[in-house]
């Protein structure tokens, strides 16, 4: 039990992270209607950026969260723009293909220019822990965690009361209405790519200080990325932010039980078993 | 059209040893042929039946540890391993199948499904210890035909070109045959294939074991020609992606489509290493781009357009 405890916590902070990543994957999802193969890959991009950030000109990563939430943003939109919209030709398959193709150039392209190695940084307060019901967590965890829960309730606030919030919301409801009443209506979808990798942005740099960064990482969060989304319901917000804390725990619970190798089994098993039973999620309501 | 282009294809295919004997350029062929009928049984259930798998690697990794532990831990002969190995695909191939069309999945929620069962199988592979775990599995060197390794690389690169000749014609098979049309069907519209009466869960069940037997025979080949497995090379997620590169790059639903992308994509690749250097990845690069612009500009393949130049 006394090992219990903080097993659920550490999956608590790493599921807030997951739910911001899952956040950017649902909105997506929930107003272009695409899968959105590269989400990892983008995270695993935006994971270096905050590294050769720090590591050029010391900044903190908390701090560096503005500005690369900003260029992921811009470089959302410029993908949506020219890379995913020109190619769909209307078909859904082509558009999973080419973020496919994205992902593949990305992962790549990383592997190509900075090698396999596992690269981390040092933060003064890395190792500070504070005591949460008896149990220690390590202060970026903790951090992580707060500013996690921060930026989905902007983001929430963002779609709720403004303009551009209700532009996304009509857009996703009736493209066609959307585009009768003058809603630019690609103008939207891009911006919804840009705020879905502004999102992965902000994730990575709340899981770098506790995290570590190869080429291969964006492949591994992809899968629970999209885990946490089916199982929040495709296009659910609530459901994604519930879903990443849900995963979080699973994860860090079955690595308790199982071991680190067996206990990333525990998010596919859910991942299909949730697909199959149930791929509307728990908190879905349209049919898939 | 594509008939005289297939003739040639398979000409060419047969000069290719007179063309030079040497071992770096055949082996460059038999890898490139091996992928293309990766990419054939890949084309089989997504070019004809629609159903794209993000996951090939489940049946070709399963068919690659069949055949191995089979030589391996129990001395069966490598032929009959081999055997295993193809129905061990095609069996994993209509349970993941039976499990994914049981439940309705289309489209996107089936590219996902089978990404993560192959996901789980590496993740097995990695951790029980029939397999080896990290550490791989190795085929002991024994030279001879009647243990399934040849000496010499040619004999090899006619088994390859014998198999992608069978893949060929297992897709024109398809497009002559009623299963093909039935399957086709499903393809363009499951809802109403339904209403004219095919049953449209034994047509994609039967094309996905199809498939994944051929991807297990991929994998089968695979083993027997490196003589060794881990997990990352068997289930790894690269596998899968060479699965499905070539035939959309070279014509998605026809027959030459994943031996012509198969080709360009390698070939392209080779050509990279000679002008920057072997860096790892750099190929794959290549593959993701070149992905994108055959989506943009030729969203059929080479072999579609192709087809429609030769139409006109």
């Amino acid at each position: 039990m006394e090992l219990l405890l903080p097993a659920v916590l550490n999956g608590l902070t790493t599921g807030a992270i997951y739910a911001v990543v899952a956040l950017g994957l649902t909105l997506i999802y929930g107003v272009l209607h695409i899968v959105n193969f590269a989400h990892g890959s983008l995270l695993m991009l935006a994971l270096y950026a905050v590294y050769f950030l720090h590591a050029a000109t010391g900044i903190d990563p908390y701090a560096a969260l503005p500005i690369l939430a900003v260029g992921f943003f811009a470089l959302g939109y410029v993908i949506q723009r020219l890379v995913v919209q020109p190619v769909s030709h209307g078909k859904d398959q082509n558009i999973l293909m080419a973020t496919l193709g994205i992902a593949i150039v990305i992962d790549n392209g990383a592997l190509a220019l900075w090698s396999s190695n596992t690269r981390t940084i040092d933060l003064p307060y890395a190792f500070d822990v504070v005591e949460v019901l008896g149990a220690f967590i390590p202060l970026p965890k903790a951090i992580g965690f707060f500013a996690a829960l921060g930026i989905a309730g902007v983001l929430w606030i963002a779609i709720q009361r403004t303009d551009l919030g209700r532009a996304i919301r009509a857009v996703a409801k009736e493209r066609q209405g959307a585009r009768l009443v003058g809603i630019r209506v690609e103008h939207i979808y891009a911006m919804c790519f840009g705020l879905g990798t502004a999102c992965v942005a902000a994730a990575a740099c709340l899981l770098l200080p506790t995290f570590y960064v190869t080429p291969q990482v964006g492949y591994a969060f992809v899968l629970v990325a999209f885990t946490t989304v089916v199982l929040g319901g495709m296009g659910s917000f609530p459901g994604a932010l519930v879903g990443g804390l849900l995963l979080g725990v699973v994860e860090a619970v079955a690595g308790l039980y199982l071991g680190e190798s067996l206990g990333q089994i525990g998010i596919f098993v859910i991942f299909i078993l949730v697909l199959l039973f149930r791929p509307t999620g728990l908190f879905g309501a349209k049919a898939a | 059209m594509s008939r005289a282009l297939g003739w040639l294809m398979l000409a060419a295919a047969l000069a290719i040893p007179q063309v030079s004997g040497s071992s770096a350029w055949l082996t460059f062929w038999i890898t490139t042929l091996l992928f293309a009928y990766l990419g054939q049984a890949w084309n089989v259930l997504a070019g004809y039946g629609g159903q794209f798998s993000f996951g090939h690697a489940a049946f070709f990794g399963t068919g690659a540890y069949i055949a191995a532990i089979l030589q391996v831990r129990y001395g069966v002969n490598p032929w009959i391993a081999g055997l295993g190995g193809v129905a061990g695909g095609g069996i994993v191939g209509a349970a993941i199948g039976w499990v994914s069309f049981r439940y309705g999945l289309r489209g996107s929620y089936f590219a996902l499904v089978t990404l993560a069962f192959a996901e789980v199988f590496r993740v097995l592979a990695n951790a029980v210890a029939i397999t080896g775990g990290g550490q791989g599995l190795l085929i002991p060197l024994k030279p001879g035909v009647e243990h399934f390794q040849f000496v010499d690389r040619a004999s090899f690169y006619y088994l390859l070109v014998a198999l992608v000749v069978s893949g060929v014609l297992i897709a024109r098979w398809l497009e002559a045959s009623r299963f093909g049309a039935w399957l086709v069907a499903v393809r363009e519209n499951e809802d109403a294939a339904r209403a004219l009466g095919i049953r449209v869960f034994r047509v994609k069940l039967a094309a996905i074991a199809l498939s994944a037997a051929m991807a297990g025979t991929a994998g089968v080949v695979y083993a027997q020609l490196f003589l060794y497995l881990d997990a990352g090379v068997a289930y790894g997620g690269h596998v899968s992606v060479e699965a499905l590169l070539g035939p959309i790059v070279g014509g998605l639903g026809t027959a030459l489509g994943p031996v012509v992308g198969a080709i360009l994509l390698h070939g392209l690749g080779e050509a990279a290493k000679g002008v920057v250097g072997a860096t790892p990845g750099l190929n794959l690069v290549l593959y993701g781009v070149v992905l994108v612009i055959m989506l943009r500009f030729l969203p059929n393949g080479v072999v579609g357009w192709l087809k429609r130049w030769g139409q006109r």
